[in-house]
């Protein structure tokens, strides 16, 4: 796995910020490199030559205007992309060297994890939520399967408010309980990345925070790709953090340096909130 | 302005009035259907009614016993032969289809929908009855499960697109087939309206007289087995109907009070069901 330095050397779109991505990003051990990713709906190209690699054990943020195509790339991570019909990828996804669409999609789909931005826990007990990834898999049951589950609804901090209710409908929890839920249904199977889109989108700043802090912790054996629409929690949780517009990668940075010092007129523009 | 305002007050009454009058007249049919068989069938309704065979011509008593045991037979074939058809074709539109083999299929569910029922009744005599050499509960039975087929079809897809997209691609994500997200997540949430959907489809094909003079014909004692012509009680109504005895004109009318006895409360129960849904998925 060889270290990033110069990433943008693979970006076609930033001959103009060489020399300053080339300084400005430290280097770093991707998890995911992606180059030269086009992503087509039918005849709309919603993806244009997105090139970058996704820091490994660090929390990466994805911003920009509605519609610019953030869940379109976070869809073709995990190949969710193939589940709609007439669509179509170009480039290259690399996952850990290894590339992605020649993959087996039952050992991508668990080596990375999703977590949809509109809650959508099954209509099912909270233990069948959290067991069911594991007994697609095979493998765990009985005792196994229990702990398995008790160990994911912890490191989703939602162990103590449903250690009593298992056997409840995960229907009945609020949306945050809902939310985490489905954060602990994704990390079941213990994934090595987990794409999270705007997983606070609809809840509270205090559901938002126990969120975050999760985050934080996950990221120890985790790398997490968040998309968010606000950029205090990009600034709040990111290592890095890319700009999309209108399909295009328009700049991929440390989070410090992309909010602080952008290097395209474009990101300046969009985080001091000029336009989208 | 004047005129036109008045023109559009009267319009707009008129149209409330008719609209509102059809609807009452929907409504009073039933009603009206519903109060005058139970008067007139409740009279003739009695314990031995239900129990017992029906008795000689000129013999006074007697019931219908067997023409009750036997729609429940011929209803249990038609869902046997049926319901599986219905419900696979119903999860393959559903969730499987592609475009234009999922159209044809709707299109000829439909059709199939439409054929009158006497016709399905002699395609079944053509392709069961005539072969077997006689008349049959199972030649009955799968009339109807053909009828139902469609209703089922229908049902089973409206429910299951009913379920939320985000539910599937949740089990995607976690690695299930597409079959396996379907069978394990998306069935099961629309499990209560499926239920519902086959019920009432039996019920509908409960009363169904035509097909089964070709195919089940009647009988005046038990029918054992699956292989021998059996009696129903729509058929039982007709031909009692239209007997020139009173006796048996009374016994018409009290089987067709037990029969929508039987098929308002199969509705009911189906309902209730889908209701039941509702307040648990809002926990
Ligand atoms: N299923 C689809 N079929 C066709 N076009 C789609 C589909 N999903 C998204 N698109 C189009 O692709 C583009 C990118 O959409 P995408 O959902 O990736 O945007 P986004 O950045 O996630 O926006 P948002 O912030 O609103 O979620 C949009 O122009 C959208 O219209
Ligand atoms: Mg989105």
């Amino acid at each position: 796995m060889g270290a990033v330095t110069n990433l943008s050397s693979m970006s076609s779109e930033a001959n103009r910020g060489e020399q300053l991505t080339g300084r400005l990003l430290r280097s770093f051990e991707p998890k995911f490199r992606v180059s030269h990713l086009n992503f087509y709906y039918g005849a709309v190209q919603a993806l244009h030559d997105i090139s970058l690699a996704i820091p490994q054990n660090q929390i990466t943020a994805l911003i920009g205007p509605s519609g610019c195509g953030k869940s379109t790339f976070l869809r073709t991570l995990n190949r969710m992309s193939e589940t709609i019909r007439h669509t179509r990828v170009e480039g290259e996804i690399l996952l850990d060297n290894e590339d992605i669409f020649s993959m087996d999609l039952v050992t991508l789909r668990r080596r990375v994890g999703m977590v949809f931005q509109k809650p959508n826990p099954f209509p099912k007990t909270i233990f069948d939520n959290v067991a069911y990834g594991l007994r697609v898999n095979g493998g765990h049951r009985g005792a196994a399967l229990a702990d398995a589950v008790e160990a994911s609804l912890r490191r989703a901090a939602l162990w103590d408010e449903v250690k009593d209710q298992l056997g409840k409908s995960a229907l009945a929890l609020s949306g945050g309980q809902q939310q985490r839920l489905c954060i602990a249904r994704a990390l079941a199977v213990n994934p090595e990345v987990l794409l999270l889109d705007e997983p606070c989108s609809a809840l509270d700043p205090i559901a938002t925070a126990k969120i975050e802090d999760l985050m934080f912790t996950l990221k120890e054996n985790c790398t997490i790709l968040i998309v968010t629409h606000s950029m205090q929690q990009a600034a709040r949780v990111s290592t890095h953090t890319g700009f999309f517009l209108l399909g295009k990668l328009i700049e991929f940075n440390e989070t410090d340096i992309l909010f602080k010092k952008p290097l395209r007129k474009e990101t300046e523009d969009y985080i001091t909130g000029r336009f989208g | 302005m004047r005129y036109r305002s008045i023109w559009r007050k009267t319009v707009n009454a008129l149209m409330l009035g008719t609209t509102g009058l059809c609807a009452l007249v929907t409504v009073s049919v039933l009603i009206l259907i519903l109060a005058y068989l139970a008067v007139k069938g409740w009279r003739y309704l009695s314990w031995s009614f239900l129990t017992q065979l029906p008795k000689p011509v000129g013999e006074a008593g007697g019931g219908m016993a067997n023409a009750i045991v036997g729609s429940g037979k011929l209803l249990l074939v038609a869902a046997v032969a049926g319901v599986p058809v219905g419900l696979m074709a119903g999860i393959y539109l559903a969730e499987f289809g592609g475009k234009t083999f999922s159209f044809m299929v709707r299109y000829t569910t439909d059709l199939l929908n439409g054929v009158p029922s006497i016709v399905m009744g002699i395609f079944i005599y053509t392709i069961v009855v005539l072969p077997m050499g006689h008349f049959s509960a199972l030649a009955g039975g799968l009339a109807l499960g053909v009828m139902l087929i469609p209703i089922v079809v229908r049902s089973t897809e409206e429910f299951l697109r009913a379920v939320p997209g985000t539910l599937l691609e949740g089990a995607l994500a976690l690695g299930a087939s597409r079959w396996r997200g379907v069978a394990t997540v998306v069935i099961p949430a629309a499990f209560r309206g499926i239920a519902t959907g086959v019920l009432l489809s039996l019920a509908r094909v409960a009363g169904e007289t035509a097909p089964l003079l070709f195919t089940s014909f009647s009988n005046r004692y038990w029918s054992p087995g699956w292989s021998q012509p059996i009696a129903s009680l729509p058929v039982m109504i007709y031909t009692y109907a239209i007997s020139p005895y009173k006796s048996w004109r009374q016994q018409a009318w009290a089987a067709g009070f037990v029969l929508l006895a039987l098929v308002l409360l199969v509705n009911i129960g189906a309902h209730v069901i889908l209701s039941r849904r509702h307040s648990v998925q809002r926990g």
